[in-house]
């Protein structure tokens, strides 16, 4: 298990939201949700343009035993998306943190971010959870 | 209370991730399930299924008990040692379980049925066997080891006892033998599998089980989780129990007609309602599916048809073929023009034939 980095926040459903210097928020799943999936072979990923709701649907990573909704930490606009999945969807596996970020939003609202996990409090929820 | 195979500590010290697999604490994974799949196609890979039932049957009436139990003809099996596949059917028809039996003496023959099954099988073998005079005897003291992939055998003879190793050599596809194992351990070998490439299943004694996994491990054989083993079954063309048929479901209408004998005078339970049900049109047909667009085909999706909706079965991504493949049961007669529902998209589909690879490669028109 690699260290959860301290910058990032977390919805209880394992994404991670992290605070770019420009603002905007970049949105992917944490490495023990990539880890519980198993080998990623399919990422369907927003639209550019679109608005996603917090805690809402904006994305799907399917590994090879399951399909997964991936929920949007804030609201707002995409603004970007991880093209790079479309061919390498295991860059999750390899980077859950890095490389394998999902997409990015313009945060309409951002209070929202407040009502997110720190890394620790998301560190003790997986601890609890494989117990 | 979840079971635990006899491998349970070796599998955790090997850094498996474990899920309840039908009430069994079983390794899904040690890694990359996808890595896996790929070490049984192309060098040697194993799994622990000594979940599975072994069953013995002894008695001077065994071949007539197997001829009325069993939907397949325990008469094409002549040879010593050779194995038969089979469906276990209930008077209506319907699968109560697939199995494998072992010809094994005149009045010894041995079964391997699924775990998920257990309970029902051995009420139902039991009260059927009765009056054929059989004994039916679990094998709990057996753990099972299936060892898979085109340097699979090698891999095992390498470790057998000298005397043996050219018999096993020798030993024909669907056929078992005894055989020493390291340590002189005794061994049951078949030459049988459930992931589509040559191989071994072999019962060893629980207490030689861990023993002979490290040595497994030595020779070079990589371990291997049931994430893997399911996605080599379906590439394969293997039905699932459970999720391909069910009591509720007939071998037409499973892609197991091959598995039925409709042999001259023999009253199998279930044969009365399979002939009728031949006689008056299979209502549906399971066929295979292939995505050639991004996504996963998965058990429960709707399958829309020209003849009205049918379901995905076993659906999986592919890793020999990087796409998605399924089975699917449909409305008989349907046209090839069959779509799945996939989160409420509508997405096209081709009706192949299955299996979808054989002996490592895909076959043709997959």
């Amino acid at each position: 298990m690699s260290e959860i980095p301290g910058d990032l926040k977390f919805l209880k459903s394992h994404e991670w939201a992290r605070v770019e210097d420009n603002g905007l928020v970049r949105v992917g799943i944490s490495d023990h949700a990539q880890g519980q999936l198993g080998d990623l072979v399919y990422v369907e990923l927003p639209e550019v343009g679109s608005n996603v709701q917090a805690g809402n649907g904006a994305a799907v990573v399917e590994s090879v035993k399951a399909a997964s909704d991936i929920y949007s930490p804030v609201s707002g606009e995409i603004v970007e998306v991880n093209e790079n999945l479309n061919d390498k969807p295991e860059t999750i596996n390899e980077d859950a943190y890095g490389d394998g970020w999902i997409f990015v939003v313009k945060a309409s609202d951002r209070a929202e971010l407040d009502e997110l996990l720190d890394a620790d409090a998301y560190a003790e929820l997986i601890e609890n959870e494989d117990h | 209370m979840t079971e635990k195979t006899v491998l349970n500590a070796t599998h955790r010290e090997l850094g498996a991730r474990m899920v309840d697999f039908g009430g069994w604490d079983m390794p899904i994974n040690y890694g990359s399930q996808i890595e896996e799949h790929h070490v049984v196609r192309r060098d040697a890979g194993m799994f622990d299924v000594s979940h599975m039932t072994v069953v013995d049957l002894h008695g001077a009436r065994t071949r007539d008990f197997l001829r009325h139990l069993l939907a397949n003809s325990v008469d094409k099996l002549k040879v010593q040692g050779k194995a038969l596949y089979s469906c276990m059917l209930n008077e209506q028809g319907g699968v109560i379980d697939d199995l494998i039996v072992y010809f094994l003496g005149d009045e010894f023959f041995r079964l391997v049925v699924n775990a998920s099954t257990r309970t029902k099988d051995l009420a139902w073998i039991g009260q059927q066997a009765k009056a054929f005079g059989v004994a039916v005897q679990e094998r709990p003291d057996f753990a099972m080891i299936a060892v898979q992939g085109p340097n699979a055998r090698a891999k095992v003879i390498g470790l057998l006892h000298e005397v043996d190793r050219a018999r096993i050599e020798k030993l024909g596809r669907f056929a078992a033998a005894a055989a020493q194992g390291p340590h002189g351990a005794p061994l049951f070998i078949a030459r049988t599998g459930y992931t589509g490439e040559d191989g071994f299943e072999i019962m060893v004694l629980s207490e030689q089980a861990i023993t002979f996994w490290n040595e497994l491990v030595a020779a070079g054989v990589a371990p291997c989780g049931l994430g893997a083993r399911d996605t080599l079954r379906l590439e394969a063309g293997m039905n699932l129990y459970g999720q391909d048929m069910d009591e509720s479901v007939s071998p037409w209408e499973a892609g197991l007609a091959w598995t039925i004998a409709l042999d001259e005078g023999r009253d199998f339970i279930g044969r009365k309602a399979l002939e009728a049900q031949k006689a008056a049109g299979v209502p549906r047909t399971m066929i295979g599916l292939v995505l050639d667009d991004k996504g996963v085909l998965r058990h429960g999706q709707k399958v829309l048809t020209d003849r009205g909706d049918g379901e995905i079965l076993s659906g999986s991504f592919a890793p020999t073929l990087n796409k998605a493949v399924a089975f699917a049961r449909i409305p008989s007669g349907a046209s090839g023009d069959v779509r799945v529902d996939i989160r409420g998209r509508e997405m096209p589909v081709r009706v192949v034939k299955f299996p979808f690879v054989r002996d490592g490669k895909p076959c043709e028109g997959i």
